[in-house]
């Protein structure tokens, strides 16, 4: 909401400064967006005097004016325009002068002849023929009959001295969509006298309006109230110049007398208007209802309107005239032959209103105004308004009478005073004098303990309510800081929180760094990594009304949200690069509105260095720093996303819990990377299930252990991890350890072979072992080996 | 014999005092002391001696002999620590040249602000809460007192998954209020609740579709506006300094009544007005205010008996400003230079 201060200073008068102002509104609750002095662009311009005006000597269309600019010495201007006269007051932009959109004017020379500045357009002050109706189009502004006078600031001529405030609403404060109503917290918040104005009518056009006009609501559930009042005998013309000066200001262009009073009368009363051309108003009938079985309007902007069977309408007595507080219908437009007029001053559901301007995309001051819901008293006073305007103008003559229908007035409402629930709420101490006299500046009266709110303030309908109008005029900041009392409670993070954390330090030890990534992907994801087309996870959360394709669905797996950045940092051409994102997926689950939303920590990682085994090397390591449990590792050759031979499976307590290894080549070209990629994709929230219970201290060894290594020969398809799980089953209690410390094929071995070789470490709590310990221990291990595996000892 | 003895002390004395190394000493102690050595053959002549000679020349021998070994072994000490200052030397490192690297990763800029802002909330008493991105609207908004037709559920802010409008992508973290509160039922409340939010806006510098915010609420009896202002300028200073000036503004949020916006001077122009606040003086900072009795008797819980606060916190914008990062595309872009710039 834009208001001019000038325009405002006619309810409140305040002389602080613009700064002032913005701080003492803000801090009382109305926040200030911007302040802008409107005489800031156009600078050094002044009203001229033409002394002489002569042909320019290498010209046959310019010519080379003497001006009077008030100094001791006229300056020197050439123009190209043929409208100048001696004797004309003009608008002379003066060297180092600024214009409309920042056009810089200095002195120079115009074919030889030195110009120290130039004479201006109306355009070339920012205005257009609706400011200024007597200007001339194409030529110079000619002010002779604008009441300015030589020397003058031209800012001053235009109205421009003054500044416009742009204030940020709030949702519950409708009221303050209009002049009167920032005008009132502007008195409130310097605690000085509003000046209201009750609209004198002197209705004494001829004519009985109820023979001339009728107004019926059949959808009386969308239309609070209806004002209507004739005008007859109007002359449409131009809008006096204050008038046009303060609609410009609000950021309205004129139109003409009859659309500017409308205009002007929303702003200050926050309450839209229409006029209608009453000859084009069958039968004199007026009717708000439902489009129905009409299906099209051509609004004022010319534009075609499609309508729906519900969206609110008026009509005359056979088709839809305008659309219901968003925009009149071109069928009806004041036009400058009108004799005739209706004003409409009406309340119309705020939500029908933004539904039918949202579903036709033409959201208007007015239809913005009525979304708000504002109030349904304002309609009266402000059609009267509009007609007093009229007659002050001597735009046409008012018939006595006006037309109203009201189909929901809200209740008077009341409630108590209550100081100490107040105090309590806010903590402070505010005497009940002091609160009374905070709300009679509001204009909200208490009487004998009793708020009577008035029509305008449907926000205030609790005790919390009217705490916050107590303290917005105590003042926010004199309220007390104290800290809390009452019960302590015991903060921190939960236990998932607390393995997180650990887990992101652990990945950070290891080199890799934090990403974050959106929620939503395309669903074109699932074939950029070879999803099969029957998995599961095709099945995603859809959105509805996405910003695109690219964020239309919500990821059930997280792997292409880190190949996504990967590939960017690949592009970016960034050597080594080491990732994780601890994220979400979201899993529909069948019969449940919401979805699953577990955490996945995914790894990534390409560059020097870079192998499955440094990749399987950070995901033991993971499991080590949140103390998961035993874990196993399976190859998966059946994953698409991966290189067949170099993907594994995590278990854990026999719960798969994980999956990583090298990304398909393909997967990888998909997304632009010529290099390997590989990617680890632990179920966080599962291994939350698997963790280890908390260590207890377990005695250091008194004796000391013993080494053995054993290299094993075997086929090239039995595992390590075969052959280790065959060596711990058949060791017992005695193998504390076993380490894999060589493999070799070659000399010596046949081929399809391999010697794998393992040190053992074998230890007893009790005793220092002896061979006729040990060497039960090897002999039953190999035996199982060459049984289990077909290996032996090479 | 008493020359012999003399001499040969002068000798080795000399021999000592120029050998160098650890193996000059042994062939010395060898050549003086040793079975076949100088004073042990001056030694064995003793048995020549007259009975009266032979206990003066006994101790002048055991004397020479002591002294000897003495400086040898002095001798021996001094060669070892020359030995070891110069192998020490030769061992000697440019301590210029970069040590071995040892990769660190770095935490994403946006969660380090984050754990700041949850340890302060911790120190006071606070839980760390989380909770469904996908939401119902009735959480996201009926229970937080926003009717249906209320701007803010129109499907150009929202992004919704179902055409009945009834389950959406949260547009805030207030959602987590009505859900503590049903959780915990019995105030005492304190929770802080982080986490994604979603709303239709296109990506720019300052707008993403996807955003975080930290949820605060209270709830407790006693509960004042007072404590309001004491626990977030506890925050406030916590983050900026002691010295950063806080002002609160009246604001309207549906569930929050009386509802407050807190803003902090700007730390470029303290007030004066500059680029950094848009002329303003000040920076907003959040959202605030008293839990809405409606809410609280919505959650089955008494506003004549308890009273609370709430408070919400754009954690991007906090972000950016706790590390003058300009642009809020860098934070979700993720590239490394970037990140490991934190």
């Amino acid at each position: 909401m834009n208001i001019s201060r000038k325009w405002l200073n006619e309810f409140v008068e305040i002389n602080a400064s613009d700064r002032e102002y913005d701080e003492v509104m803000t801090i009382a609750g109305q926040k200030v967006e911007t302040v802008t002095r409107l005489d800031e662009t156009i600078r050094n311009v002044k009203v001229g005097k033409v002394l002489s005006i002569v042909r320019h000597e290498n010209s046959d269309h310019m010519w080379v004016c003497q001006i009077d600019v008030g100094e001791d010495e006229p300056v020197q201007i050439v123009t190209g325009a043929q409208n100048v006269h001696e004797g004309d007051l003009v608008p002379a932009a003066l060297h180092n002068s600024y214009l409309a959109g920042g056009v810089h004017i200095t002195k120079g020379k115009l074919r030889g002849v030195a110009s120290n500045g130039m004479l201006c357009s109306i355009q070339e002050l920012g205005l257009t023929k609706n400011d200024f109706p007597d200007a001339c189009e194409d030529g110079i502004w000619i002010l002779n009959d604008e009441g300015a006078r030589v020397g003058q600031d031209i800012n001053e001529v235009i109205g421009n001295d003054d500044s416009v405030v742009e204030f940020e609403i709030t949702n519950n404060r409708p009221d303050c969509y209009s002049l009167i109503g920032l005008a009132r917290e502007t008195a409130a918040a310097f605690n000085k006298p509003l000046k209201l104005h009750e609209p004198v009518v002197k209705g004494e056009g001829e004519g009985d309006l109820s023979e001339l006009l009728s107004v019926e609501v059949p959808a009386d559930d969308l239309c609070n109230r209806y004002s209507a009042r004739m005008v007859r005998n109007v002359k449409i013309g131009p809008s006096p110049k204050w008038m046009r000066e303060r609609l410009r200001a609000a950021g309205i262009r004129p139109i003409n007398n009859i659309v500017d009073i409308t205009n002007y009368v929303m702003v200050e009363y926050g309450q839209p208007m229409h006029a209608f051309d009453y000859r084009y108003i069958t039968s004199g009938k007026i009717v708000v209802r439902r489009a129905g079985s009409d299906t099209e309007v051509t609004t004022l902007d010319g534009v075609v309107r499609k309508l729906q069977p519900d969206m609110l309408v008026i009509a005359d007595d056979n088709r839809p005239v305008a659309l219901a507080g968003i925009m009149g219908g071109e069928n009806s437009e004041i036009v400058d032959d009108t004799t005739d007029v209706v004003f409409e001053s009406a309340n119309f559901d705020g939500t029908s209103v933004r539904k039918t301007a949202l579903a036709l995309g033409m959201r208007t001051e007015s239809s913005a105004k009525f979304e708000k819901n504002i109030d349904p008293m304002l309609t009266l006073p402000a059609v009267n308004r509009a007609c007093e305007l009229v007659e002050l103008l001597g735009a046409g003559e008012v018939l006595s009478g006006v037309i109203d229908i009201l189909n929901y007035v809200p209740e008077p409402f009341t409630l108590p005073l209550e100081p100490d629930k107040i105090n309590a709420l806010l903590g402070t101490n505010i005497p009940e004098a002091d609160m009374i006299e905070y709300l009679a500046r509001e204009q909200v009266p208490v009487e004998n303990g009793i708020i009577r709110v008035p029509s305008w303030r449907p926000d205030l309908r609790r005790m919390a309510d009217i705490a916050e109008e107590v303290a917005r005029f105590y003042g926010y900041n004199e309220i007390p800081t104290t800290l809390m009392r009452g019960a302590t409670t015991r903060g921190g993070y939960s236990e998932q929180q607390k393995v997180e954390n650990k887990a992101g330090a652990a990945a950070r030890a290891m080199g890799m760094s934090e990403i974050i990534t959106y929620s939503f992907v395309s669903p074109s994801v699932c074939d950029l990594i070879r999803m099969p087309e029957d998995d599961v996870r095709r099945n995603m959360v859809k959105i509805l009304n996405p910003l695109g394709e690219d964020t239309s669905v919500m990821r059930t797996t997280a792997l292409p949200s880190m190949l996504d950045i990967l590939s960017r940092n690949y592009a970016y051409h960034n050597k080594a690069v080491k990732l994780y994102e601890l994220a979400k997926i979201y899993l529909p689950v069948e019969g449940e509105a919401l979805p699953y939303e577990p955490k996945m920590l995914v790894f990534g990682a390409y560059g020097p260095g870079e192998s499955f085994f440094a990749m399987k090397g950070r995901v033991e390591a993971l499991l080590k720093a949140i103390r998961a449990g035993e874990a196993r590792f399976e190859a998966d050759k059946q994953n698409p996303s991966y290189h067949p031979g170099r993907c594994a499976r995590l278990i854990v307590d026999g719960k798969c819990v994980g999956t990583f290894g090298q990304v398909h080549p393909q997967v990888a070209k998909n997304y632009g990377m010529d290099c390997e990629v590989y990617t680890a994709e632990l179920h966080f929230t599962d291994l939350m299930t698997v963790l280890a219970p908390e260590p207890t201290f377990t005695a250091l060894p008194k004796y000391p252990g013993v080494s053995r290594d054993l290299a094993i020969v075997c086929r090239e398809d039995v595992t390590v991890g075969a052959l280790e799980d065959c060596i711990r089953n058949a060791g017992g209690k005695l193998l504390r350890e076993i380490k894999l410390f060589d493999i070799y094929r070659g000399v010596g071995i046949l081929p399809g072979c391999k010697s794998v070789a393992f040190s053992l470490r074998l230890r007893a709590d009790d005793r220092t072992l002896a061979d006729t310990d040990i060497d039960p221990v090897i002999s039953r291990i190999l035996k199982a080996l060459a049984s289990e595996l077909n290996a032996s000892l090479r | 014999m008493k020359e012999q003895l003399e001499k040969i002390r002068a000798s080795a004395m000399e021999a000592l005092a120029l050998a160098r190394e650890a193996t000059d000493l042994e062939a010395l102690r060898v050549k003086v002391l040793g079975k076949k050595g100088e004073l042990t053959a001056v030694l064995k002549m003793m048995g020549k001696l007259s009975p009266e000679e032979r206990p003066v020349m006994g101790q002048l021998a055991n004397e020479t002999r002591a002294a000897i070994e003495a400086e040898l072994e002095h001798r021996r000490q001094e060669i070892a620590a020359a030995a070891m200052e110069r192998k020490l030397a030769e061992e000697a490192v440019d301590v210029t040249i970069p040590g071995e690297e040892i990769a660190m990763g770095h935490k994403h800029p946006m969660n380090t602000a984050l754990d700041e802002a949850k340890e302060i909330f911790i120190g006071m008493g606070f839980q760390i809460l989380e909770g469904p991105e996908v939401e119902l609207a009735d959480y996201n908004f009926t229970k937080l007192n926003t009717e249906e037709g209320h701007p803010a559920r129109d499907w150009s802010d929202t992004f919704y998954l179902k055409e009945d409008s009834s389950v959406l992508l949260r547009t805030q973290t207030s959602p987590m209020q009505i859900r503590a509160m049903e959780a915990i039922k019995e105030p005492p409340i304190r929770i802080l609740a982080p986490g994604r939010v979603y709303r239709k806006d296109e990506v720019d510098a300052t707008h993403s579709p996807m955003f975080h915010q930290i949820e605060g609420l209270v709830i407790d009896k006693g509960i004042t506006m007072a404590d309001l202002k004491g626990t977030l300028e506890t925050l406030v200073k916590s983050l900026y300094g002691e010295d950063s000036v806080v002002r609160f503004r009246p604001h309207h949020f549906p569930f929050t009544e009386p509802s407050c916006e807190v803003d902090v001077q700007c730390f470029k122009c303290h007030g004066a007005g500059c680029p950094t606040c848009k002329g303003e003086g000040w920076i907003e900072l959040l959202g605030a205010g008293m839990v809405h009795p409606k809410v609280l008797e919505g959650c089955g819980i008494d506003p004549e008996v308890y009273s609370g606060f709430a408070f919400g916190i754009g954690l991007e914008r906090m972000a950016m400003r706790r590390f003058q990062i300009s642009d809020l595309r860098l934070i979700f872009e993720n590239d490394i230079r970037f990140l490991q710039q934190f």
